[in-house]
């Protein structure tokens, strides 16, 4: 009874604030309700013993994904009237897209799999079962070429990155802070004899 | 479960939420207090010594009157958000402590083994307290943005750099330990550490046990890296607050400084064990809070004695020096584990071999 309420509370929470993220008119407001699904994600996680899984998607995605999102909202200027233009001509495309998906969903939720008795009946794991340790086997024994591969990309994308960003501007002057911090109180102060 | 058992139960967390929570809230008062006292004693001066005896009662005065004064919004803020953020910045430093173990008791004999004294024994405490103390950005973001005045903007995005930048260093440290000790859970990790001094971690990971206390001092944004809240930006990113909300993000701060003591002790400098086994008689709570009181006296030592760092040296530090050096060694220390031959060397810390 009282996972049904958890999930209730967890799943319900994530759905408004979805619809928070699209309806605000703050684009700060749509981050934090953006932040508020993570956690109740994060929540659902929780309740189906995947607790590691939980932890990382609060770990990386609030803690680190959400923070560069928030970062580059701030320096935008964003203007409402803009985003209002043209809202009619995609509204036909838009509404479409909405409805086929709500369809599909409601469809899904009625095939009897995603009942809520379903969920409350679902067999926990063992006490001593630990989450991240079946996971960290699984990955590198099981799945370890495509966690691999999925390593390489990042990396790739990492490089990428340092690449793009990278350059020497000739006509700047740079600090050598390697030779700022070796300085010892020898190459400043001179005592002089009055 | 009936209704009543379950009443008893969160009767029973609350007891122990609170349990927490308010020997934080007055040790924050106190180490303000002590940080007066510190530094004027380095700086050969007295410190306050005026309310009260020693001026012990200084931190009651200054708390009456944050509180007593108005709270002033600016009329450009963000309302919402400004009124938020201490809260959004307070809240992760206080139930990052929801997993901590205070030690171990069995309550004078009466439980038949040892317990575990935290509120949640969590399976993946280390990683819990990274993904919470990431956490505090967001109330120096907001802070920063809904004030809609310069120098908050600029402290803002300085302290959320240096945070990025040093949680990547002190997550990295992190990993080391979790290699030794085969846990993710801080009780598991503080076991590990079990017999004496020199089966702490302080030994084999020297220099994790350095990077992870000064990016935590980056994480706090004390001393040496506050230069996120400096005079030139007039106090940073709360430069808009006054009253209580000022004081909660005073008390943010000093909260995630205990909690980073209280870690840094868990995780490198055996927890509750005492560095030599023969003294285990004395209550290992005493042991670890003796620990992290010293670490807190360290960050006031620091604050004491170095200068502030500039922005481009602050960077220059987490990711050119601090990221190669964890990455480093938690090389080494694979090299160790899985090398026959050098294995023999860091045996003697390996809890799960």
């Amino acid at each position: 009874m009282l996972e049904t309420l958890f999930f209730d509370l967890f799943a319900g929470l994530s759905i408004v604030a979805g619809i928070g993220v699209v309806v605000s008119r703050n684009t700060m407001h749509s981050v934090m309700f953006l932040i508020l699904c993570f956690f109740n994600a994060s929540g659902l996680f929780f309740m189906l013993d995947a607790e590691f899984l939980g932890i990382v998607l609060i770990l990386i995605y609030v803690g680190a994904v959400m923070v560069l999102f928030m970062f580059v909202i701030m320096m935008l200027e964003v203007n409402v009237a803009m985003l209002r233009e043209g809202f009619l001509q995609y509204l036909p495309l838009g509404g479409m897209i909405a409805v086929i998906l709500l369809v599909e969903f409601i469809a899904a939720a009625n095939s009897g799999v995603f009942t809520a008795d379903v969920h409350a009946t679902a067999a926990h794991l063992a006490q001593d079962v630990n989450n991240t340790k079946e996971i960290g086997k699984v990955l590198y024994t099981k799945y370890l070429l495509g966690f691999e591969v999925a390593a390489v990309i990042l990396l790739v994308a990492l490089i990428g990155a340092v690449v793009l960003v990278i350059r020497e501007r000739k006509d700047a002057k740079y600090q050598n802070i390697n030779a700022q911090v070796k300085v010892r109180r020898e190459d400043r102060v001179r005592k002089v004899r009055m | 479960m009936s209704a009543m058992d379950m009443a008893i139960q969160a009767g029973i967390w609350a007891l122990e939420i609170l349990a927490i929570a308010a020997p934080v809230a007055l040790s924050v008062a106190y180490i303000t207090y002590m940080e007066r006292r510190i530094i004027g004693w380095v700086q050969v001066r007295q410190g306050c010594n005026r309310v009260g005896p020693a001026g012990l009662l200084q931190p009651l005065a200054d708390g009456l009157k944050l509180f007593l004064k108005e709270t002033i919004i600016p009329t450009q803020a963000n309302r919402v958000l400004f009124v938020a953020a201490p809260l959004l910045s307070l809240v992760p430093a206080l139930i990052a402590f929801a997993v901590v173990p205070f030690g171990e008791t069995s309550l004078f004999g009466i439980w038949g083994h040892p317990h575990v004294m935290a509120v949640s024994n969590l399976n993946v405490g280390l990683l819990y307290v990274m993904a919470i103390s990431s956490l505090s950005i967001y109330g120096v973001l907001m802070a920063g943005w809904s004030s809609n005045s310069k120098y908050p903007i600029v402290g803002a995005i300085r302290s959320t750099c240096q945070m990025i930048s040093y949680e990547i260093s002190m997550g990295f440290g992190l990993v080391t330990v979790m290699m030794l000790a085969g846990s993710l859970n801080l009780a598991d990790i503080v076991h590990a550490q079990a017999g004496g001094l020199l089966h702490w971690y302080m030994i084999p990971l020297f220099p994790m046990l350095l990077v992870f206390f000064i990016s935590g001092c980056a994480e706090t944004g004390r001393t040496p890296f506050d230069l996120t809240e400096t005079e030139e930006l007039v106090s940073g990113y709360y430069t808009e607050y006054s009253g209580m909300w000022f004081a909660t993000f005073s008390l943010a701060e000093y909260g995630a400084m205990i909690l980073i003591s209280l870690l840094t002790s868990i995780l490198f400098l055996g927890g509750w064990y005492a560095p030599i086994p023969a003294l285990d008689v004395i209550p290992g709570t005493v042991w670890l809070l003796g620990k992290t009181a010293f670490l807190i006296f360290v960050f006031i030592w620091f604050r004491a004695t170095f200068p502030r760092y500039r922005y481009d040296q602050m960077m220059r530090l987490g990711w050119k020096i601090f990221l190669p050096w964890t990455l480093g060694w938690i090389f080494v220390v694979g090299l160790f584990i899985y090398t026959p031959g050098l294995d023999g060397i860091i045996n003697f810390w390996l809890a799960w071999r």
